[in-house]
């Protein structure tokens, strides 16, 4: 989407800085258990409590997911990292300095393409480094005392932060989509923004086209945005206001201090945030707690081995390898892993995947979205499903009698095969037997011949459709549907004495 | 290049410190020897000498990814100024 246009005469320019937090077992510097919702201050101790004299020693799997995360974002890596000192004093950080990098982040000048209107759009990353995170700090009813619970307080972090690339909020919110999705697919995080293990905060300006020249405007960092609908709504509205703020104040980059602002959710407006004094003096220096880390060639490439199949790749095989629509292959992939996996057990049993496609996108999803399974969680083996969708290619059972079968399969298991004898759900595709349920249906309602006669054109058809309906409901739903158009609208004719056509 | 008063404060703020005059005036003369001090590392030529990321010639220190116990909150917790038996508590922090 291009924001240059005669209503917007600028280009808008954003650019994210994300951070998610990694899915180890453990911290980054102490063995205390990494988990989202334990009860306060459980898992800590004397290293993540920040007491006198203990050391730090880095989670080697905290790094390992790091690299897979830098590398899958072509990265380049640091064959040689440290970590430093970040200086601040804030409640929920008890050594009063964050374990962070400065100089020499493990990896830098990476890119991560999105999908957009038409093709891919590269969206440049500047660097992703690995830090500790805070603890948190809530802030009780009364406002007498704010509460600290430090069971995040050391947790593994990864910082990413991107190129200005993207130019509409549409864009940034595809950008954080596509990122989860990669992030998820190495299980290298959740990126659950509820519960805070993927954070985003913006930089936006915007580029005014005017008299002939481009002028950039002061650049605002928007903050508190806590789900990837706020980011997109905080950018529109942030574009709007820099938009008004420069006719009115024709001010440039450069000419006043950058400012932070809060999206509030409620209002859907940012808001000015106090400037922190001092902000910036963070007066970094080497972590002497910790030695520096190498890398070499032969654990990148073990690495990179180790990644395998990222979402882009994937669509793009499902499209050449399987024959899947675009938008097919896009949704399935959205979905996930493990559900893409399914997709590709049943996929490979059948004739066409595009029948595969069909009902994990139709009666699968809507399965798992109505009873709120992940697909893990889905009852049906993919085994059974292929064997099901498979009677359904070579017509023993017509879809929807199929669409029983499933529904039998959801509540009490069984076998396809077993439950279409059970129920009698075979498909009829016995010639004299339908040819006599159609007669039978036109004997007992003569109008519909006279409508026939009566109709012209696409009417006729429907008259032929409502034969169809009543035909499938004397065999139960059971009939060759080809089968049975073809035999009512013969029999039809016959009877009537004259075509669809005059 | 001695120290103003004024750096001194900054720094003094930027560590939460609160300075009566008479402390900073102290602290400005102590601070200034220390870093007269340390400044005589200046006389050594470091052309072309990387610097150093850590005094110790050793990388690659990691531990594996297993969970040990963390201390028993009640002894997480007590050596705290305030605390609610489930967090510590400090004065209201204002976003
Ligand atoms: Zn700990």
């Amino acid at each position: 989407m291009s924001t240059t246009t005669d209503v917007a005469p600028y280009t808008v320019v954003i650019g994210l800085e994300v951070h998610v937090q990694l899915l180890t077992q453990s911290k980054l510097f102490c063995a205390c258990r990494n988990r989202f919702g334990d009860p306060p201050n459980t898992n800590v101790c004397p290293v993540c409590l920040g007491m006198p004299g203990v050391l730090p020693v880095m989670n080697r799997q905290a790094f390992e997911l790091a690299l897979r995360a830098a590398v899958a974002l072509n990265c380049k890596i640091a064959r040689f990292t440290k970590w430093d000192r970040k200086n601040y004093y804030y409640p929920d950080l008890p050594k009063n300095y964050q374990i962070s990098q400065y100089d020499l982040p493990f990896s830098s000048d990476g890119y991560l393409e999105i999908p957009v209107e038409g093709g891919t759009k590269r969206v440049g990353i500047i660097r992703v480094h690995l830090e500790e995170d805070a603890g948190k700090l809530l802030h009780g009813e009364g406002g007498k005392r704010s509460q600290v619970d430090l069971n995040r307080a050391g947790t593994p972090l990864l910082e990413i932060v991107t190129r200005p690339d993207m130019n509409s909020p549409a864009e940034a919110r595809t950008f954080l989509e596509e990122l989860r999705l990669l992030l998820r697919y190495l299980e290298v995080s959740d990126c659950n923004m509820q519960e805070g293990s993927l954070r985003c905060d913006a930089n936006i300006n915007l580029h005014v086209h005017h008299n002939g020249e481009i002028i950039a405007t002061p650049i605002v960092e928007v903050k508190n945005m806590n789900s990837f609908r706020a980011v997109e709504r905080a950018m529109a509205y942030e574009m709007e206001r820099q938009y008004e703020e420069w006719k009115r104040t024709g001010a440039r980059l450069g000419e006043v201090p950058k400012e932070t602002r809060g999206w509030d959710e409620n209002r859907n407006i940012t808001v000015s945030q106090r400037r922190k004094e001092e902000a910036s003096d963070y007066r970094y220096f080497p972590e002497p707690d910790l030695v520096p880390v190498t890398v070499t060639e032969e654990e990148l490439e073990r690495v990179r081995e180790s990644i395998g199949e990222l979402p882009a790749q994937r669509r793009l095989r499902f499209i050449s390898g399987y024959a899947l629509p675009e938008y097919d292959a896009r949704v399935i992939v959205e979905q996930g892993k493990k559900f893409a996996d399914y997709f590709e057990r049943v996929a490979r049993g059948l004739e066409h995947a595009k029948n595969a496609s069909n009902w994990m996108l139709q009666d699968v999803l809507r399965t798992l979205n109505e009873r709120g399974w992940t697909i893990e969680e889905f009852p049906i083996a993919a085994e059974k499903l292929c064997d099901l969708i498979r009677r359904v290619e070579r017509r023993e059972v017509n879809t929807h009698a199929a669409r029983e079968v499933f529904a039998e399969m959801l509540e009490g298991g069984g076998d396809p095969g077993e439950i279409i004898e059970r129920k009698g759900l075979a498909m009829v595709s016995d010639e004299d037997a339908l040819r006599q349920v159609v007669a039978a249906v036109l004997d007992k309602n003569p109008k519909v011949i006279e409508d026939f006669k009566k109709k012209k054109g696409k009417k006729r058809a429907q008259v032929a459709g409502f034969v169809r309906g009543l035909v499938m409901r004397e065999t139960r739903g059971k009939a060759d549907a080809s089968l049975v158009e073809k035999l009512v609208n013969e029999m039809i004719v016959e009877r009537a004495g004259v075509g669809f056509d005059s | 290049m001695a120290l103003t008063k004024e750096e001194v404060e900054k720094v003094a703020l930027l560590a939460r410190l609160r300075l009566s005059p008479d402390e900073l005036e102290l602290m400005t003369t102590q601070l200034n020897k220390i870093v007269e001090y340390v400044e005589q590392l200046r006389e050594v030529d470091t052309t072309d000498v990387e610097p150093l990321a850590h005094p110790l010639p050793v990388t690659n220190v990691f531990r594996r990814d297993e969970v040990r116990p963390s201390l028993p909150r009640e002894e997480a917790l007590r050596n705290a100024p305030d605390h609610d038996d489930e967090f510590f508590l400090v004065p209201p922090v204002l976003e």
